[in-house]
């Protein structure tokens, strides 16, 4: 066999690396380079680098390791059964690229995930290898995000998290069953093991010990999941309520959703279909309703009978219209739980309101000031100049706000 | 009337000093007149000392936070609408919590558009290798920030590189990283950097970590507008992603399913003795 160029190798192990949704490299602990021994630095905020036509960040190097795979999971351009070109990139081609395009100021860090080859130990091993390098040879400072694979040993997943800022594992897909459907080779009771491991060694780490120190810092930005949404047929109020056991049980930063996107040499168990990228946005939007506004799934979910999130209105918009009775709210009265629920009103606008109806009545001008989208808030609530009347009640609110219908395309 | 000069590199000590000397006189702000970089000429040139240093000057943290963000701002004005919020705070306590008042959300406004236009630059800064052997790398850089943000930007830069010397040049303020040590100096016209062989490795990254069947143009240019584009090695991909994207995706839809690879076969063996063996 010829030896592949570098080049073709990044074009492959990059293409197979794109359905991984995440890109964040944020929330991890400070770091510089100040002393002018190592390179890079972590601030709080991740930094995008670029974004592609995909209207997606690309903070990090995402690649795998290689696109070789013993599995066969349906959805996945890289299983065993595609016809997908391989290639695999040596230790060294990772450790230049990343230290290359980081000195160019083109990344934050690495991404690296990989297939399955050989065992998940072996896997696991090489990967860990690989951050080890860039931390202890090249004194690289930067962000590091590594996939766990399942089943691998907890002493490789214990290195990888003193390596890495972020250790993920993808749970895939919302159900067991569509797990043991569409990857058979994968368990999803040892993911969610893996995951529980994870938790539990941050905690240790993040103990003092009695002699008052701490241990060494363990994936201190946290862990993360990805599930692909539209790849079967579970529903939406299905999907969050996997969410919010994720997010309880084992303290994940973000659950990431992917929407099932076209890959090439698909397999017939699985027709390929227009990725439900509208949907997905729904989730996100659905996502940071049960984080950070103190919704709870069913509140959200109950909307429609399916159990699916309106795809013309965002959650919360549509929540509020069938929970008119709450409405309107007095911005100048009401609690910060409630003014949370006010359709157009994110956290930001929140905290304003509460620390400027502090030395005004709030008019509807004032709220404009603040930079509030009162497009949508209107209906739902009262001002010092504002009233909107029967306009909460009327029978046509809906349409309003939900785009008009449009004509089935033929083609 | 008094006629302040402020310098291109260190506008926000001298704008601080200068408000402090005259906030501390009671000069009130249609008193003032602020001269960024001369470009106010000679005409005005012969104006009175700025008052001496006086008592302490009280503002609140919040203000001075702001002001030391909107001084790197564009607009002519900033230096006098941040005097004129100044003068209004010595006896308007609260002021700074009030989202409401036209002349803060102003200067909110403008300070957004400041910490952008740095996340910007953090963001799309581009290095290329000067190569010149030595002990330190070394690389240059060309930007065109949209407001004067190299020198609040800069010490970024100096935390992340510091093993390495650089430089970012751009119209407006140069900065310098040499052996350590961080220096700014006057803009210059746009330099002949060496062409970079990583911006092809770069490009062919960008071309493949996309996918084309999730096509979101606005997406994109609202997070990496169009100005900056013609500093960006990847960008000049872009076009033929998005030519490209639809036919590619067809392509896949319309492939038939294919016979799995020998290979496969006997790894699907392999695996299921394996669990076999394991129970």
């Amino acid at each position: 066999m010829t030896r592949m160029a570098l080049s073709d190798k990044l074009a492959i192990l990059s293409d197979a690396a794109r359905y991984d949704a995440s890109c964040a490299s944020s929330g991890t602990a400070r770091r510089d380079s100040r002393d002018g021994k190592g390179l890079g630095s972590t601030e709080g905020s991740g930094i995008c680098h670029a974004y592609a036509p995909d209207g997606r960040c690309i903070s990090l190097l995402k690649i795998l390791m290689t696109n070789f795979c013993i599995y066969d999971c349906a959805y996945c351009i890289n299983r065993v059964s595609s016809h997908v070109r391989r290639a695999r990139f040596s230790a060294d081609e990772v450790v230049q690229l990343t230290i290359e395009f980081y000195r160019r100021n083109y990344i934050e860090g690495l991404f690296l995930s990989s297939g399955i080859i050989r065992s998940p130990d072996a896997t696991m091993s090489d990967m860990v290898q690989i951050a080890k390098r860039l931390r202890e040879g090249e004194n690289f400072r930067g962000y590091i995000h590594l996939k766990t694979i399942p089943d691998a040993a907890p002493e490789l997943i214990e290195q990888a998290g003193l390596y890495a800022d972020r250790l993920s594992i993808n749970v895939e897909l919302p159900t067991d069953n569509s797990v043991k459907a569409y990857a058979p080779e994968k368990n999803p009771v040892t993911i969610r093991k893996a995951m529980g491991d994870v938790k539990s060694r941050k905690e240790v780490a993040s103990e003092k010990s009695y002699t008052g120190k701490r241990g060494k810092r363990f994936a201190p930005a946290g862990q993360s999941t990805q599930m692909i949404v539209g790849a079967d047929r579970s529903t939406d109020a299905t999907i969050l309520g996997q969410s919010t056991r994720l997010y309880g049980a084992y303290q994940l930063r973000r659950v990431y959703y992917s929407a099932f996107s076209p890959i090439p040499d698909a397999t017939a168990q699985l027709p390929l279909i227009k990725p439900p990228l509208v949907r997905e946005h729904r989730l996100y939007q659905a996502d940071w309703l049960l984080r950070f506004y103190g919704f709870g799934v069913d509140e959200i979910t109950a909307a429609r009978p399916d159990g699916n999130l309106d795809l013309e209105l965002d959650p919360k918009l549509a929540w509020a219209l069938q929970n008119r009775a709450l409405f309107p709210v007095d911005v100048n009265r009401a609690s910060k739980d409630m003014l949370l629920r006010v359709p157009g009103f994110g956290t930001r606008t929140v905290d304003r309101i509460l620390s400027t109806r502090r030395h005004r009545n709030l008019r509807y001008g004032d709220l404009l000031q603040m930079g509030t989208p009162m497009k949508k808030a209107q209906p739902f609530i009262v001002a010092r100049d504002w009233t909107p009347g029967a306009l909460t009640d009327s029978a046509n609110l809906r349409t309003r706000f939900a785009p008009p219908p449009q004509q089935l395309s033929l083609l | 009337m008094y006629t302040v000069p402020l310098p291109r590199i260190g506008t926000d000590l001298a704008w601080r000093d200068a408000a402090k000397r005259l906030i501390g006189a009671a000069i009130p702000p249609e008193d003032v007149l602020w001269d960024f970089g001369g470009e106010m000429g000679e005409l005005f040139a012969t104006a009175a000392p700025l008052p001496p240093p006086s008592r302490r000057i009280k503002a609140p943290q919040s203000f001075i936070q702001m002001a030391d963000t909107v001084v790197w701002h564009k607009d002519p004005q900033r230096f006098a609408r941040l005097y004129a919020m100044l003068w209004r705070l010595r006896h308007e306590t609260g002021l700074m919590q009030d989202r409401a008042d036209q002349h803060l959300a102003k200067l909110r406004q403008m300070e957004k558009g400041v910490n952008r236009c740095k996340h910007k630059m953090k963001a799309f800064v581009r290095f290329r290798d000067l190569r010149q052997g030595g002990d330190r790398r070394s690389f240059a850089a060309w930007f065109e920030p949209t407001h004067h943000t190299v020198e609040p930007t800069a010490p970024f830069f100096a935390r992340r590189f510091a093993d390495m010397d650089w430089m970012i040049a751009t119209p407006d303020v140069t900065a310098q990283f040499v052996d350590g040590n961080l220096s700014f100096h006057p803009g210059q016209p746009k330099p002949d950097l060496p062409k970079d062989g990583a911006e092809a490795l770069w490009g062919a990254y960008f071309c493949n970590i996309f996918n084309p069947a999730r096509v979101k143009i606005k997406a994109m240019t609202s997070e990496m507008p169009k100005k900056y584009w013609k500093n960006l090695p990847e960008a000049q991909h872009i076009h033929d992603l998005i030519a490209g994207a639809e036919a590619k995706v067809q392509k896949m839809q319309d492939a038939a399913p294919t016979i799995p690879p020998e290979r496969a076969q006997r790894i699907r063996r392999q695996l299921r003795q394996q669990k076999g063996d394991d129970q």
